[in-house]
């Protein structure tokens, strides 16, 4: 093995002169060239430090006619650091990289092209492209494959010398090479070229697919990662195809590396959509289970993006983690990030036969330390609650025991999910209003304010001294939020239509309107505000028929994603797309999108459901993105300055925010559902395919569970675009 | 793909900086520094700002990040990062903020090996070691055909091994180690109980061997001899090292490969059912008031009396306006530890067959907004030789080499906790 290295003592800051001196004094009596060694060791301390060394170009650049391997390595280092800055040097070094270039020794070789190819201005990849056409047939495999990345350089500096050299040509030819390390690479790199807006299209053919699989066994960890990713791009024209391909992918479940597991997967799913056999399809899912519950021992970081996936894989595909719910209980010594994503999963995954484990979990969660962990524990048992009707009675009492902590948050937040929960289960629970009644002063956050003013309101009738606690409530009407002055409105129009004899319940209702017309500046207030003052003007009893309306029952249904938009996003399985649940086109500048493609094997329900990628004209300015959930208060103009871009993100910012929306704008339940339940394999008949949303996965979850998806991890719009 | 990696100090310096791709600058480590180093509230290893993206791993108060501007795969990402660490401890034996800086010039060597253009590339430990040194290597006396051996083992099917391996003496050591999760309610049921086992091979064998490797895999057991039953152990699922063919695992479950030279992880199982749990914790913790809250906790040892547990350490939680314990125990030490909130038991040895009970009172301030005390649970770390949670055995280890040489195997089995063996009270 070799000697620890001593080399801390050069990571001090040096002055450019210096090291000039130090260069030129060391060219005399350095027989060993040990001097000249630790000068540039110095200077590529100070590159690392953030220090310009590119004064020194002409200097460093000396060196390079020194016989020793780790000058020639650091020179090149300095030279991919500066090169791109000094076109007018560059022909210094040029005489030197051909002469590595035609190295008896591979790694010379290639060496040499990497390091051209890193150094993207026009001289060099003059030199680099005559080059390359011999390296990318060299008869050495290190060369080939590292060639076959050189192309993805070059293509991305000057995609049209690329082409017009025909490396694209190369690059295919590469892939039916004799070395897998070769193919592995130039996979990687057809596809890199593939993916980019301007790019060629790559696609694969079944020969080509099936050299690529058999390339498969003998590929590096990563080479099978970018085969695995690669199989996205045939498309199966027969059932049988589709099949026997996934019968090969099927065994590298079993790898130890997590990003060729995850892949493997990634390529099943898809390839599922092109099947026929339903046996095979439930055996695949089955055998899907246990790796990706293995994922769960690996590191932290890993078990993140393998519990973010997981989310998306069992909303698709039900029967893959079915019986599994006891791991992903949390662990006391979990990353709060694995904590929350768990936490998800086990609300997803509970049912009627393991609701009671699920809730004593969730109830010794709701005692931790987290604030963000917490909340959503406690909110979670309220969705359990809606969810598993059986757990209910169980769930309610876990929520008051909770409200008697006294925590704020606590409190807050079962006060929220609980008055879903009324909504779910109407006449079933009003009897512990009283129960949260008696913590109103516990209450400042709006969401929880305004829920607590909904349940007041609606129940008006079954509450004695409502109109008091009405009265109170409003007493900082104007200071409230608009969520909060919103649910007011409405709460104090119910009350006065439940006691329009109570002169209290009168005045109270007549003061509100006042305001809420004639003192708030919010539109959305006042217009209410009129239309309820006009409805009780014109006929009291017709406006109680319309406010008190029987309101649609909540349901959790539109807690899933449509099976478009996630057939759509599967394909992206492992990625930061399935980490953030978006698809990649929507918050990363020129990312491909993807949809499935549409052949005579794809299954009839997925091509009805059929998302196509977006294909708009791509804004100028840097993407703002809508992130699920409410829309962010920050930057309203933003929103509906990206409205050109998506459409469906405007439509939401157009609604009221929050909670009390669910109220005027019924959650499109139209689909027929039995959540968790079901079969992999029955899944596709009993399936309504639903019209909404298919940009957005979300589209579909507007209201019912008000700002749940709030601390749902996601990318952060940000200027960086403009500056970097 | 990857288009810049970094390693950070905890004070949010660089210690390496590589940019694969112009698509970034070498500010974007300022970005870095500021949204995740310097935020005391770090609540995801992702961070997306715009199109760029920071994956970073923690290790040693180091930052490992990954930067990239594309919608990457990022367990790809992670995994590279753990490898690169792996990689990193193989050479420098440690990885910290000092080694780093000691071999910044052979880690920028190693990066620009395992990573071209942000595609990780081959990262055996084994063959990068015969041309990645920090030994000087004159440029012009390579012999040509040393390296075409060097590239042809890089990008071969057996990458991971040289083929002039020669020993003396031929032998191999398996190590079995398990480690136990578990988490039992205040109730005493077990809410849950796994067992994650790694199976760790050191193969000193000259030439090219072939291994197969046996377990008691109740599959394999089922299939050969019908029947048998007891002893086999259920897997709920495996993952081999590289060298595995899974090919023939899928089809016959027999576990063939050619090894690495010296240590690596040859496979991870996974088991849940029939776990022996070598350790059970019985505790009764009340609280007196709002004064003291009194414990007596009591921990069994559950296997022959022929084995022992070692370097056990009992984690009990006090409540956090805890000022001081007064703890009695039979054998071992037990001290209070104001910073964590806990009463820490380090017991050397126990017996199998054995108990022990610690018996405790910790006094509490009073405090004026009286909060609810969270009650983490108690953790307990141990260590059993030559004990199997899961009741594996291996059953053989075959080495067959054309020289057909004698080699020696060695077994070892290490059931062990640290950290995810909690008891809820």
């Amino acid at each position: 093995m070799a000697a620890a290295g001593q080399d801390a003592k050069f990571f001090q800051r040096g002055k450019i002169q210096e090291f000039r001196a130090e260069l030129l004094a060391a060219e005399s009596k350095d027989k060993k060239f040990t001097k000249r060694k630790t000068v540039l060791k110095k200077i590529v301390a100070n590159i690392t430090m953030g220090n310009d060394m590119s004064p020194l170009f002409t200097d460093v650049v000396q060196c390079l006619g020194i016989p020793l391997l780790e000058i020639k390595k650091m020179v090149y280092l300095f030279l991919v650091y500066y090169g791109r800055s000094k076109p007018d040097q560059i022909h210094l070094v040029i005489p030197s990289f051909l002469q590595d270039c035609n190295d008896r020794n591979p790694l010379i070789r290639a060496l040499a092209i990497r390091t051209m190819s890193y150094i993207p201005i026009a001289v060099v990849l003059e030199s680099l492209t005559e080059q390359l056409r011999h390296c990318i047939k060299d008869r050495d495999p290190y060369v080939r494959k590292t060639a076959a990345i050189c192309v993805a350089k070059l293509y991305t500096a000057d995609p049209r010398r690329a082409e017009k050299g025909g490396f694209v040509e190369m690059l295919r030819d590469l892939l039916v090479d004799s070395n897998a390390t070769v193919v592995a690479n130039a996979v990687a790199a057809l596809s890199e070229i593939g993916d980019r807006q301007d790019g060629v299209i790559f696609k694969l053919n079944l020969t080509v697919t099936n050299k690529l699989l058999a390339a498969l066994g003998e590929s590096s960890e990563w080479g099978q990662i970018y085969i695995l990713d690669s199989l996205l791009r045939y498309v199966p024209e027969r059932h049988s195809d589709a099949e026997i391909m996934a019968e090969r992918v099927l065994i590298q479940l079993q790898h130890a590396n997590s990003a060729v597991v995850l892949t493997a997967i990634k390529a099943l799913l898809y390839l599922m959509n092109y099947m026929e056999n339903r046996k095979l399809v439930d055996h695949i899912c089955k055998k899907m289970g246990p790796p990706l519950v293995t994922l769960l021992s690996s590191g932290p970081e890993v078990q993140y993006v393998a519990l973010r996936n997981i989310l998306l894989i069992i909303q698709r595909r039900p029967s893959v983690l079915k019986n599994d719910v006891k791991v992903f209980f949390c662990k006391y010594n979990d990353p709060i990030y694995v904590k929350l994503a768990k936490l998800e999963i086990m609300y997803r995954l509970a049912r009627e036969e393991n609701a009671r484990e699920v809730l004593a979990e969730l109830q010794e969660y709701a005692s931790e330390v987290d604030i963000d962990f917490v909340r959503k524990a406690v909110r979670s048992i309220g969705r359990l609650a809606i969810k598993v009707s059986p757990a209910a009675d169980s769930c309610i009492q876990a929520l008051l025991e909770l409200i008697e902590t006294k925590v704020t948050y606590v409190v807050q937040e079962a006060v929220i999910v609980i008055k879903d929960v009324f909504r779910r289960y109407p006449g079933r629970y009003e009897g512990i209003i009283p129960n949260l009644c008696e913590h109103l002063d516990l209450l400042d956050e709006p969401e929880a304010k305004a829920a607590m003013i909904w349940i007041i309101g609606q129940f008006a009738d079954k509450i004695d001294s409502a109109d008091e606690l009405m009265e109170d409530l409003t007493f900082n009407f104007m200071d409230e939020s608009v969520e909060v002055q919103l649910a007011l409105l409405t709460a104090s129009v119910k009350l006065f239509i439940f006691k329009s004899q109570s002169e209290t319940s009168k005045n109270l209702v007549h003061k509100v309107l006042k305001w809420a017309t004639e003192e708030v500046d919010n539109p959305d207030l006042r217009d209410r505000g009129f239309m309820y003052w006009r409805l009780l003007a014109i006929n009291p009893a017709v406006a109680g028929e319309i406010v008190l309306a029987e309101k649609p029952a909540i349901t959790t249904d539109s807690d899933r994603m449509d099976r478009g938009a996630l057939d759509q996003l599967l394909l992206h399985t492992g990625t930061l797309g399935s980490i953030y649940h978006k698809n990649p086109e929507t918050f990363i500048r020129n990312a491909a999108g993807k949809a499935l493609a549409d052949s005579p094997a794809l299954n009839a329900l997925s091509r009805q459901v059929l998302v196509p990628v977006a294909r708009s004209g791509l804004p100028s300015g840097p993407i703002l993105i809508q992130g699920p959930g409410p829309v962010e208060p920050r930057e309203p103009i933003a929103a509906t300055s990206s409205s050109s871009i998506q459409p469906s993100a405007s439509a939401q910012a157009s609604l009221p925010p929050g909670g009390s929306s669910s109220e005027l704008i019924d959650t499109h339940a139209t689909e027929d559902d039995h959540d968790g339940g079901r079969d992999g394999g029955d899944e596709d008949e009993d399936y309504v395919a639903s019209p909404t949303g298919a940009a957005d996965p979300y589209a579909n979850l507007e209201g019912a569970f008000g700002g749940y998806l709030a601390d749902e991890p996601k990318p952060q719009k940000n200027e960086l675009d403009g500056l970097f | 793909m990857i288009s810049a990696f970094f390693i950070f100090n905890q004070k949010g310096e660089v210690l390496i900086s590589r940019l694969y791709r112009t698509d970034l600058k070498r500010s974007i480590a300022d970005v870095f520094r500021i949204q995740v180093v310097s935020n005391s509230d770090v609540r995801s290893p992702i961070i997306t700002l715009g199109s760029t993206s920071f994956f970073h791993v923690r290790v040693n108060n180091l930052y490992v990040v990954a930067v990239t501007k594309c919608n990457a795969n990022a367990a790809l990402v992670f995994e590279y990062c753990y490898r690169f660490i792996a990689i990193a401890k193989s050479y420098f034996g440690k990885v910290d903020e000092e080694s780093v800086k000691n071999n910044f010039v052979l880690i920028y060597e190693l990066i620009d090996e395992i990573n071209d253009f942000g595609y990780p590339q081959n990262s055996e430990i084994d063959t990068l070691k015969t041309y990645i040194t920090t030994e000087s290597v004159m440029s012009t006396n390579i012999a040509a055909e040393e390296s075409s051996k060097i590239t042809t083992q890089a990008t071969g099917a057996t990458s991971w091994r040289r083929n002039d391996v020669k020993y003396k003496k031929n032998e191999a050591f398996v190590d079995v180690v398990e480690t136990v999760n578990l988490s039992m309610s205040a109730k005493g049921t077990v809410l849950r109980a796994d067992v994650e086992g790694h199976i760790l091979m050191r193969a000193y064998l000259s030439g090219t061997p072939e291994c197969k490797f046996g377990l008691n895999d109740k599959l394999v057991i089922d299939k050969n001899e019908r029947g048998s039953l007891g002893d086999a152990v259920e897997l709920d699922d495996c993952r081999f090292h590289q060298c595995v063919r899974l090919d023939e695992f899928d089809s016959s479950r027999t576990i063939s490969f050619i090894p690495p030279d010296g240590e690596f992880e040859l496979m991870t199982y996974r088991s849940t059912s029939n776990i022996k749990l070598p350790v059970k914790v019985i505790p009764t913790v009340t609280e007196i008031g709002t004064s003291s809250v009194s414990y007596v906790v009591t921990v069994k040892t559950n296997f022959s009396n022929k084995l022992s547990a070692t370097n056990v350490v009992i984690r009990i939680p006090t409540p956090l306006n805890t000022t001081s314990v007064d703890c009695k125990v039979p054998n071992g030490k037990a001290k209070y530890v104001p910073a964590d909130n806990v009463v820490v038991w380090k017991l050397p040895r126990i017996q199998g067959g054995q108990e022990v009970t610690l018996s405790a009172t910790a006094h509490l301030t009073s405090t004026t907004h009286r909060q609810v005390w969270a009650r983490p649970p108690i953790d307990i770390d141990f260590q059993v030789l030559m004990f199997t949670a899961s009741g594996l055995i291996v059953r053989f280890l075959k080495v067959f080499e054309k020289n057909n040489y004698n080699s020696i195997k060695w077994v070892r089995y290490l059931t062990k906790a640290s950290g995810s063996y909690q008891v809820r009270f």
